[in-house]
C-alpha cells in the first residue's frame, strides 16, 4: 500500500501533522501508523485526570473517530514499524506488512524505560506511557494499599499525587539528591519535595534500588542497595523513555539518543523527517545545543513545521519550549529551558504556594518555573523569547509585573 | 442541548448542537473545527483554544492572564476550554480568531 505522506507514530505529533496538512489544503494520501490499538489520544492525562478517573478515555481523544474519516486520514493502528528502507521508500511492520511512502514523518516518540534490575518484570510493576499502561495500573489499584514509585521526575511525581489522592500509602524513591534534577533548579525541587511529604508521601532521596522482590509472580516489595526492604503491592517506574528510533538508525539515519534533524525536521535520510520526543534538534533556547524535548509543545510545534514544509511554506522550527505539570492543587507552568542556567532568582514566597523561579544564563533570562503564578508564566514568556537582560533584584520584586521588565531586552 | 454557531477563520459559519457538561473546546474539537489547536488538552495552560464569544462573558483570572499571550485578544475573548456548556448557551456565537 502506497501513501503520499506516511506518519509513523499516532501520538500528539503524528496526529498534528495529519490535522495541519489537511487544514493547509493538502490533498494527497495521508496514513497514520500507530503501535497502540487506540485512536490518537492525549498522553499527559495518563498521569493526571485519566489515571485518577476524572476523565474518561473519550474525553482525551485528540479527535473523535469520525474526524479522521471525514478528513481522509487512513488510520493504521496496532502496527509497529520495524524497518525502514530509505532507498525503496518503504517501511515494514513487525507483522510483515509493507507500506510505501512519498514522504515519511517519524513521530514514534519513545518507550517507557523499564527497570533493568532483578524482579522488574514481576506482576504489579508498572510504567505509565500508554493508555494500556494506565488501565492496567488502575485495574489493580483497588486491591493495593502500598505503592512504591521509582523516579522523581514529572511522571513519578504526578503519579504519586494521584495515588495519594486515591488514599494509597506511597513511597517515592529518587536516586539523585533531589527530585526533578534533570529539568528544574534546586529551589523548585525542594518545594515539590516538601509538598509531597506534606501530602503524606514517604519521599526518599539518594535511594538506590537493588532489586524488586516478589513471591515468584507478584511484586511484594522493593529492596534498596543499603538492604532496606520496602513492602509494596505495586511498583510504578517513572524513569524516563528510550527514543523509538532504532529502525531509522538501522536504515542509516544520523543519531544515537534520538534521530538528528535540522531546522525543518529533516533527518539525514531523503524524504524522512522526524518530530517530537525522538527528534534530536539544535534548540535556540538551549544555546543551539542538540537536545531532545519530551513535551506536547515540541511535538505539536514540530508537527506544524513539517506540515508547512510539506505544503510549500517552509518555516524553521524556533518555538519557545513550554510545559506544565499538575500535582495536588499545584499548577506548575514552565517556559524556556533552565538546563545550564548560572543564576536563579526566587520571585514570591513558596510558603504562599504561589511563586516563580526565574533562570538566567550569562545575564539573560532563559526560563521560568511558575507555580500557581500564571501571570508570571505568560509575562515571563516574552522575557525568554527576547533573551531579556533584567536586573535580578527587579525580578525578585513581586510588586513589579514581569511585563514591565521586558523593555530591558 | 445548546445550538451554537461557529464562524471559522474563512468567515463561514455553521450551527452545531453541542453536549452539555463538556467544554466548548471539546465541542469544537468533536465537531471538526480543527483551527482550534487546544494544545494542553483543556487544563488552562496555553492559549491555543482562544475564541471570541457573543454574548461576551467574563474570563477567569487565569484565563485573563493566558489570553495576554494572544495578539488578537478582544473584549469578548475566552479560552474555550474554560466554558462548560449548559442549556443556556443555546444561541451562543463563537468565532475563531486569526492564528497567533
Amino acid at each position: 500500500m502506497q501513501h503520499d505522506v506516511l506518519i509513523v507514530g499516532a501520538g500528539h505529533g503524528g496526529a498534528q501533522v495529519a490535522i495541519t496538512l489537511r487544514q493547509r489544503g493538502y490533498t494527497g494520501g495521508i496514513a497514520l501508523v500507530g503501535d497502540e490499538p487506540e485512536l490518537p489520544y492525549e498522553r499527559p492525562p495518563l498521569t493526571k485526570d485519566y489515571l485518577s478517573g476524572a476523565k474518561p478515555f473519550e474525553r482525551i481523544l485528540i479527535r473523535p473517530a469520525a474526524f479522521w474519516q471525514a478528513r481522509g486520514v487512513t488510520l493504521l493502528p496496532g502496527r509497529r514499524v520495524a524497518a525502514v528502507d530509505a532507498a525503496a521508500h518503504t517501511v515494514t511492520t513487525a507483522g510483515g506488512e509493507v507500506f510505501g511512502y512519498g514522504q515519511l514523518v517519524w513521530a514514534a516518540g519513545g518507550q517507557a524505560r523499564r527497570l533493568a534490575c532483578a524482579g522488574g518484570d514481576l506482576a504489579g510493576v508498572h510504567t505509565v506511557r500508554t493508555r494500556a499502561d494506565a488501565d492496567a495500573l488502575r485495574a489493580e489499584l483497588p486491591a493495593v494499599e502500598r505503592v512504591v514509585v521509582i523516579g522523581g521526575g514529572y511522571v513519578g511525581l504526578e503519579a504519586a499525587a494521584v495515588l495519594r489522592a486515591a488514599g494509597k500509602s506511597v513511597v517515592l524513591l529518587e536516586q539523585a539528591d533531589r527530585v526533578l534534577a534533570r529539568v528544574a533548579g534546586e529551589a523548585l525541587s525542594r518545594f515539590y519535595e516538601d509538598e509531597h511529604r506534606a501530602q503524606g508521601v514517604d519521599l526518599r532521596l539518594g535511594a538506590q534500588v537493588k532489586d524488586i522482590v516478589g513471591d515468584g509472580r507478584q511484586v511484594t516489595g522493593v529492596r534498596l542497595a543499603d538492604g532496606t526492604l520496602i513492602p509494596a503491592q505495586m511498583v510504578v517506574a517513572g524513569i524516563g523513555i528510550t527514543p523509538a528510533v532504532q529502525p531509522l538508525l538501522a536504515a542509516g539515519a544520523e543519531g544515537g539518543d534520538g534521530v538528528v534533524v535540522d531546522a525543518f525536521c529533516r533527518t539525514s535520510l531523503p524524504d524522512i523527517r522526524a518530530i517530537g520526543d525522538c527528534a534530536l534538534h539544535a534548540n535556540a533556547y538551549a544555546d543551539g545545543r542538540r537536545i531532545r524535548l519530551e513535551s506536547v509543545q515540541n511535538a505539536n510545534d514540530m508537527a506544524i513545521t513539517v506540515a508547512k514544509a510539506l505544503t510549500g511554506a517552509a518555516d524553521p522550527y524556533h518555538a519557545v519550549p513550554w510545559f506544565w505539570s499538575n500535582q495536588y492543587d499545584l499548577k506548575l507552568q514552565t517556559v524556556g529551558l533552565s538546563a545550564g542556567h548560572d543564576a536563579a532568582v526566587l520571585r514570591g514566597d513558596p510558603a504562599a504556594r504561589s511563586f516563580s523561579i526565574v533562570y538566567f544564563r550569562a545575564g539573560r533570562v532563559v526560563a521560568l518555573d511558575c507555580v500557581n503564578a500564571i501571570r508570571d508564566y505568560t509575562q515571563g514568556r516574552a522575557l525568554v523569547e527576547g533573551g531579556a537582560r533584567c536586573d535580578p533584584a527587579a525580578v525578585a520584586d513581586i510588586s513589579v509585573p514581569l511585563k514591565d521588565l521586558a523593555a530591558g531586552a | 442541548m445548546p445550538i451554537i454557531t461557529v464562524v471559522s477563520r474563512d468567515g463561514t459559519g455553521r450551527a452545531v448542537e453541542m453536549d452539555t457538561g463538556t467544554t466548548l473546546m471539546e465541542g469544537l474539537r468533536d465537531h471538526g473545527f480543527d483551527e482550534v489547536l487546544a494544545m494542553c488538552g483543556g487544563c488552562c495552560s496555553c492559549a491555543t483554544c482562544h475564541v471570541y464569544v457573543e454574548p461576551a462573558s467574563t474570563a477567569t483570572e487565569e484565563e485573563d492572564a493566558l489570553l495576554a499571550l494572544s495578539a488578537h485578544r478582544r473584549d469578548n475573548s475566552r479560552l474555550s476550554c474554560q466554558i462548560t456548556l449548559a442549556p443556556d448557551h443555546d444561541g451562543l456565537r463563537v468565532e475563531i480568531p486569526p492564528e497567533d
